[in-house]
């Protein structure tokens, strides 16, 4: 895995962030690795794993490069996951062993331009037409826009409530699926982000995922799990924020102020590696972990995003030199802090289970 | 203690901030996208005496107050950080002039750039010596009634459009710091290079040059103070530019938070506009907090350089070290307010988050702030 990271993404990071570039090279490697099907079970053409060498996964991919990083992680979690949860038979032999292989990269489309942290409010329709569905609508900041062959998409087939919310799988081939806006971002420069429009879509029944109105729960499901990649992203650049840091003072004269600033920038690495490794082994021996996998997002994220600043200040007027990983990581960071749930959302969540 | 402004500072304040939200906003964007020096700013700033803010009446200039400066400097990062360096450089450029500069020196050098036909900078830092600035390898020979300047130097401010450039240099290489003295390079007579502009996180739109000095030749008349008086100016230079930092800083923390505080009055989920969620209104109420909080350092600091304050070193520091590291935070957390849409370059708060990145480290990193300040402290 740390060869793969290292051996074959690390060296495209910096290209592929300054070209805005899809790194093509590094998911074709990770699917020839098995990465993309780490959590499918071999019945399948997974790898069988559990949440824990999924999130260790992701953290060694991010460490090397954050963009390759958010592709496999939406790929594998929210973009294939909810099969295994919530998919029925046919459906899982049917786009399991493509997703598995990487034949099929994998997305999740649920936030739309007026429903960000309130994901019950979803717009997008879908309508009963014969046995199936018409879906119309347009979803945004959708990881692996243009590059999936799976949209799960989450959209409205009754009641304006979060009970009326149905989820569905969606081929990027099938008609009236269109790439509006690609967006151009802070960082995440190599992941494509952007808008999906969905113009009378017919989905056939058998590509619901899970019962009618149960499209919220799958979503939420999803995102609980969703968040232990997250926390293994922002994992792997928080290492890189200190590895990088650890080199560049090996190589410089260093003073108290700079180690202090490092020992605690280690301290509350192994903190919020700890905190996610907690949430992922929950997760992986079915015990409940909402709560866990929450705060190992928010704690994770922020300590990625604050690693990433502290990182660039030692490195100084160099590290903000287009090309720098010091600069690339403080980009990348940010995005963590907002996707799969603000850290506004997970506070909310946290809050919420304690409350219970 | 006065906190009012001169009804004098009010009006070049109203000034520059009608100027800037009309001519300056529209543009920051593209400023940043192109990554291109915005020279009709330039001239703007120029052609409305923004330029001449850093000096005084007898030397053609329209204030010379610190205070002013800020003011200034404020308005202009609130819409574009990389704008605010054209009017920050011209003032940190001008300083050495200002301070060191004999009365002789003062009339003849600063008229030009008081009237903005010509705009500073100052050239200290180079590849070996960024905070330990007595390390410097650029030397300077003298040669009957001129220098002979050979080395180069890195991460120059505006190095690559300035007309007069202040250049720090050893005169005598085995002294350290004491050898060190200061000119002011006048760029028809005495010419150089600047080879390369390096691409950055933020403030795209401010050239950052590496400059070249192959046997530049400098009339004796432009050395400031005495030989070997340079490092002293170099320091007393930045201890009055700091502030300015400072104002920078605070200028790019307000733009963020006046975009993100409108945003989160309109974004509605859940029924109704964010900003009625407590959790969102703690954000703001700190925001709005931490900027007041630099507001007043960073004037008490300005108000110091005008009075020249016995302790005007460290209130410098202490201004630029809180101003920048507030910078840093509010507009990170001001993307966060808006979320998804905050990360995308079709909104404003990402690049004023990577603009705030450059406040924490330049004219002395924050850790040479906290030196500087300890250094205060245990005199």
């Amino acid at each position: 895995m740390r060869e793969l990271a290292q051996g074959v993404i690390q060296p495209l990071a910096a290209e592929v962030d300054r070209d805005h570039r899809f790194p093509e090279e590094a998911v074709k490697a990770a699917a020839e690795a098995g990465l993309l099907g780490v959590l499918i079970p071999r019945e399948y053409g997974g790898a069988g794993l559990d949440a824990l060498a999924f999130a260790i996964c992701i953290e060694e991919i991010a460490q090397a490069c954050a963009s390759s990083a958010v592709i496999v992680d939406v790929h594998t979690s929210v973009g294939s996951e909810p099969m295994l949860l919530f998919g029925t038979e046919d459906q899982k032999r049917k786009w399991l062993p493509k997703l598995a292989s990487g034949e099929l990269l994998g997305a999740f489309a649920l936030t739309e331009p007026a429903s960000g942290s309130d994901a019950a409010s979803l717009k997008m329709s879908a309508r009963r037409k014969g046995g199936g569905y018409v879906l119309n609508g347009t979803k945004v900041f959708i990881t692996n826009i243009g590059r999936a062959g799976l949209y799960i998409v989450f959209a409205r087939s009754g009641e304006e409530k979060a009970a009326g919310i149905s989820a569905f799988l969606v081929p990027s081939n099938a008609e009236g699926v269109k790439v509006g806006q690609v967006f151009t971002k802070m960082g995440l420069n190599g992941s494509p982000t952007g808008e999906l429009v969905l113009e009378d879509v017919e989905v056939p029944a058998e590509n619901r995922l899970g019962a009618e109105g149960q499209g919220f729960t799958v979503a939420m499901r999803a995102l609980d799990s969703g968040r232990i990649g997250i926390s293994g992203q922002a994992l792997g650049i928080a290492q890189a924020a200190v590895d990088e840091s650890r080199a560049l003072l090996a190589s410089r004269g260093r003073d108290q102020g700079d180690d202090f600033l490092l020992a605690d920038m280690a301290t509350r690495l192994e903190s919020a590696r700890l905190l996610a490794y907690h949430a992922a082994w929950l997760c992986g021996a079915g015990r409940p972990f909402t709560r866990q996998a929450s705060m190992a997002k928010l704690h994770c994220t922020d300590t990625a995003m604050q690693l990433a600043i502290d990182a660039l200040q030692l490195a100084g007027d160099e590290g903000t030199i287009s090309g720098s990983p010091f600069d690339r990581h403080f980009r990348d960071a940010k995005a963590l802090q907002i996707y799969e749930g603000s850290n506004q959302v997970q506070r909310l969540v946290v809050a919420r289970d304690i409350l219970r | 203690m006065d906190f009012e402004f001169s009804e004098e500072q009010i009006a070049i304040r109203d000034t520059v901030r009608e100027l800037v939200q009309d001519r300056v906003a529209p543009r920051a964007a593209e400023i940043d996208a192109k990554a291109e020096y915005p020279k009709d700013i330039e001239k703007l700033f120029a052609d409305n005496g923004i330029l001449g803010i850093p000096f005084p009446e007898q030397y053609g200039g329209i204030s010379g107050s610190s205070v002013t400066i800020c003011m200034a400097v404020e308005e202009i990062a609130k819409a574009c950080a990389s704008s605010s360096l054209i009017l920050a450089v011209q003032a940190l450029g001008s300083y050495p002039i200002l301070v060191a500069g004999s009365e002789e020196q003062k009339k003849r050098l600063c008229p030009p750039l008081a009237s903005g036909e010509k705009v500073a900078a100052y050239a200290l830092s180079e590849t070996g010596s960024g905070s330990d600035a007595a390390a410097m390898k650029t030397v300077a020979k003298r040669h009957g009634n001129e220098y002979v300047l050979n080395g180069s130097k890195q991460f120059i401010t505006g190095g690559s459009v300035a007309g007069t450039l202040v250049v720090f240099a050893q005169t005598d290489p085995g002294a350290d710091h004491r050898g060190i003295s200061a000119f002011v390079l006048e760029r028809e007579s005495s010419p150089w290079k600047a080879p390369k502009l390096e691409h950055k996180l933020g403030i795209r739109g401010s050239p950052t040059a590496e400059l070249v000095f192959e046997d530049v030749k400098v009339p004796v008349a432009n050395r400031l103070g005495e030989e070997g008086a340079g490092f002293k100016i170099a320091l007393a230079v930045l201890d009055r530019s700091r502030p300015g930092i400072g104002a920078q800083a605070l200028g790019i923390a307000e733009g963020a938070f006046d975009y993100a505080l409108n945003y989160v009055k309109e974004r509605k989920q859940f029924g109704q506009p964010i900003s009625s969620f407590q959790g969102i209104q703690f954000m703001l109420a700190d925001i709005a907090t931490q900027i007041e909080a630099a507001r007043h350092l960073v004037y008490r600091a300005a108000t110091k350089v005008d009075t020249k304050a016995p302790d005007l070193t460290k209130i410098a520091a202490m201004a630029k070290l809180f101003a920048s590291d507030m910078a840093m935070k509010v507009t990170t957390d001001c993307v966060q307010l808006l979320g998804g849409y905050g990360y995308i370059s079709d909104y404003p708060v990402e690049r004023m988050m990577r603009d705030a990145k450059i406040t924490q480290i330049y004219e002395g990193t924050n850790q040479i702030q906290r030196v500087v300040i300890a250094r205060a402290l245990l005199k």
